[in-house]
């Protein structure tokens, strides 16, 4: 597995907060905020994939996009590859779009139905190389043959393509400029079961052959366990636990991580039988209006007075590992 | 499995339903056959296209005709054949002695009328119950999916709810008048894992307690593996295999359901160092049937398997399969 000592931080995050402000009445005026990522801090490193797990409104999206700057950040430093991103002034922001890049959940969605396949790849090439048409063009084939399309097709529109294809094409957009680091954004949530296993085969693949480094996020926890070899759940805007793939899956610290793993169902009836399942109640609250203390407090089977009180601190419990719930306080105090 | 021993609710032979298009006709489900058991459930499973929905729609007449068309089959349900029923006949079993709940409970739903008048409209339409009673009954039925402070609740409209009680309002709705048969289309794939394994947990308690025959439809293996008492498993529209849950997980004999059972990631257990993948792409279903429609993505395609189209065989107590190929003996089967 992946040996994190001998790595350099490529990604560094420190307190990103991501407020979308609520504006009401009359006047408009800012009565709130919607926090959808409150005080997120992680690092990734050089050639690594780093999962983003949980599940829909938790602000795991938010997060990767704002890492990005594709939104403006509320608050927080992000650090990639050395440079400073979140208060970049645009014309330095530009200059690093080649080293990080976006695949995008909908591959329908993200390409343009007007522009051909050729159209689609070159136009990073265009905005940030001088190649010649030449030169473009055989960088478009190199791509295609990267990502396992046929060159044949470079002058075909995306409709004539089925799902698998079209992430294809949107993998080989990110690609064109080599860049360093790619933001997946769900990239198989939109796809069959039979078509989601090529795309992250062959996302395994073009990280080895180009040293990419990746925030992989989903909601599928099975995939994840896949394909990352560090793991951050997330819930209602903050990360709850940040550890190494395997200890995380086989012993789950937070309550909220349990919970998450029980829910999902495994492709075996023998397992559903013996399976002891934590059920949540109730639904997630609203990352407008948060509960006080813990966010995980409505919903916690462990929830403590303190829970109630105080918003526990996101710590390294043991080296590498990361958890923001007072049951581990607790134990850090008594023993 | 119980072939004789029980009469079936639900009795589906050669179904054949074809979608006129512009380009040609497409053959969506060919020859469906299936039964269904009181009392017993029976989970299909399919990629998107496999025309697990559409089998569905025909046999109750849901269908927009044109452009699709029921070409060939039986459908029998309580003595008569769905099929040739006039559409007086199929609206009295539609809603009432056939449930259905669809996939996204947000769309589904009617937005500009509140919740108690779309769980009502089944009691007062088909059961003719009285305003007052109908409002009993739907207060009942709400509380029996879990939905707290029902009464109160009645007045709500659907936007007031969040997706998991919204699904448990069409689950309300769709048991309204007791009926004999439940079909699911895709229940909890547009809902969070923590969301889905309430619902699944809902789903037991209410064939304990009513003890309804129930089609459940989804791509999700983990789902099925949970609930199913029997599997359909269908493919390029049609049924590629059958058979009860622990069997078919265990020993199956389609190369396609034991490839879709391998590509699947785990979240417990050992962890694949690499995805295995179909290659390939779904057929298109354009024109009759006339070879295999898993050839192309086959590992153990035969010549004979694109001259001819297999059909079932019994291989098992109430375990079909639809291959040339005998995956016990390695060898051709012979049929």
């Amino acid at each position: 597995m992946f040996d994190m000592s001998k790595q350099k931080k490529l990604v560094s995050v420190v307190g990103l907060k991501m407020y979308f402000p609520i504006y009401s009445g009359v006047l408009r005026r800012h009565t709130g905020d919607v926090k959808a990522v409150d005080d997120v801090s992680f690092e990734i490193y050089e050639g690594e994939t780093l999962g983003l797990v949980g599940e829909s409104g938790c602000g795991k999206s938010t997060c990767g996009r704002a890492v990005l700057r594709l939104y403006e950040p509320t608050a927080g430093t992000i650090e990639i590859d050395g440079r400073e991103i979140a208060k970049a002034d645009q014309t330095a922001l530009r200059k690093m779009r080649p080293i990080m890049q976006m695949v995008f959940q909908d591959p329908q969605a993200s390409l343009n139905p007007r522009m051909t396949v050729a159209d689609i790849i070159a136009e990073p090439l265009s905005e940030h190389t001088r190649k010649t048409g030449k030169e473009r063009l055989d960088r478009i084939y190199e791509l295609m043959d990267a990502v396992g399309l046929n060159r044949d097709f470079a002058n075909r529109y995306p409709h004539e393509f089925s799902g698998g294809q079209r992430q294809r094409i949107g993998i080989a957009r990110a690609l064109a400029l080599n860049p360093k680091f790619i933001v997946c954004d769900e990239p198989i949530a939109a796809l069959d079961v039979s078509i989601q296993a090529q795309v992250v085969n062959l996302l395994e693949d073009l990280q080895k052959d180009f040293g990419l480094t990746y925030l992989f996020i989903s909601h599928d926890l099975s995939m994840v366990r896949h394909i990352a070899d560090r793991v951050a759940v997330m819930y209602l805007g903050k990360i709850v636990e940040l550890a190494p793939r395997d200890g995380l899956y086989e012993d789950p610290h937070h309550p909220y991580t349990k919970a998450l793993l029980s829910a999902v169902p495994e492709p075996d009836p023998v397992a559903h039988d013996e399976a002891n399942r934590v059920i949540l109640q109730g639904d997630v609250p609203s990352p407008s209006n948060p509960p006080q203390g813990c966010n995980f407090c409505t919903r916690c089977p462990s929830v403590m007075d303190i829970c109630k009180r105080d918003d526990p601190e996101f710590r390294e419990i043991t080296p590498g590992r990361f958890v923001a719930c007072h049951l581990f306080n607790e134990t850090q105090t008594a023993g | 499995m119980l072939d004789g021993a029980k009469p079936s609710v639900l009795d589906v032979k050669d179904l054949k339903t074809v979608f006129k298009t512009r380009r040609g006709e497409v053959h969506a489900v060919n020859n469906v056959s299936f039964h269904l058991e009181p009392g017993e459930l029976l989970g299909v499973v399919g990629e998107s296209g496999s025309g697990k929905s559409v089998t569905m729609m025909s046999l109750i007449g849901l269908l927009p005709m044109p452009p699709a068309e029921v070409r060939n089959g039986h459908v029998m349900f309580g003595g008569k054949d769905l099929l040739r029923a006039t559409d007086e006949e199929l609206r009295a079993i539609r809603g009432a002695r056939i449930g259905f709940i669809f996939q996204d409970p947000m769309t589904s739903l009617n937005p500009v009328f509140n919740v108690g008048f779309q769980v009502m409209e089944p009691l007062r339409k088909h059961m003719g119950l009285t305003k007052s009673q109908a409002r009993k009954r739907a207060v009942d039925l709400l509380e029996l999916v879990g939905i707290p402070d029902a009464a109160r609740r009645l007045k709500d409209f659907p936007h007031q709810f969040s997706g998991g009680m919204r699904q448990r309002v069409m689950i309300a709705i769709a048991l309204a008048c007791d009926p004999e048969v439940l079909i699911a289309d895709e229940p909890t794939t547009a809902l969070d894992v923590t969301i889905q394994a309430q619902i699944l947990e809902l789903v037991h308690d209410l064939r304990r307690k009513l003890g309804m025959a129930i089609v459940w439809i989804t791509h999700d293996l983990g789902v099925i593996a949970g609930i199913a008492d029997r599997v359909l498993v269908m493919y390029g529209g049609q049924v590629v295999e059958q058979g009860p849950v622990r069997e078919l997980f265990a020993n199956p004999k389609h190369p396609y359901t034991r490839a879709l059972l391998e590509t699947v990631p785990h979240v417990r257990g050992a962890r694949a160092e690499r995805l295995e993948v179909i290659q390939g792409q779904p057929p298109m279903l354009s024109g009759q049937p006339t070879a295999c429609p898993f050839r192309d993505r086959c590992a153990e395609a035969l010549p004979r398997c694109s001259q001819e189209n297999p059909w079932r065989v019994s291989i098992g107590a109430g375990h079909d399969v639809a291959c040339f190929w005998d995956a016990d003996t390695g060898r051709p089967r012979d049929v």
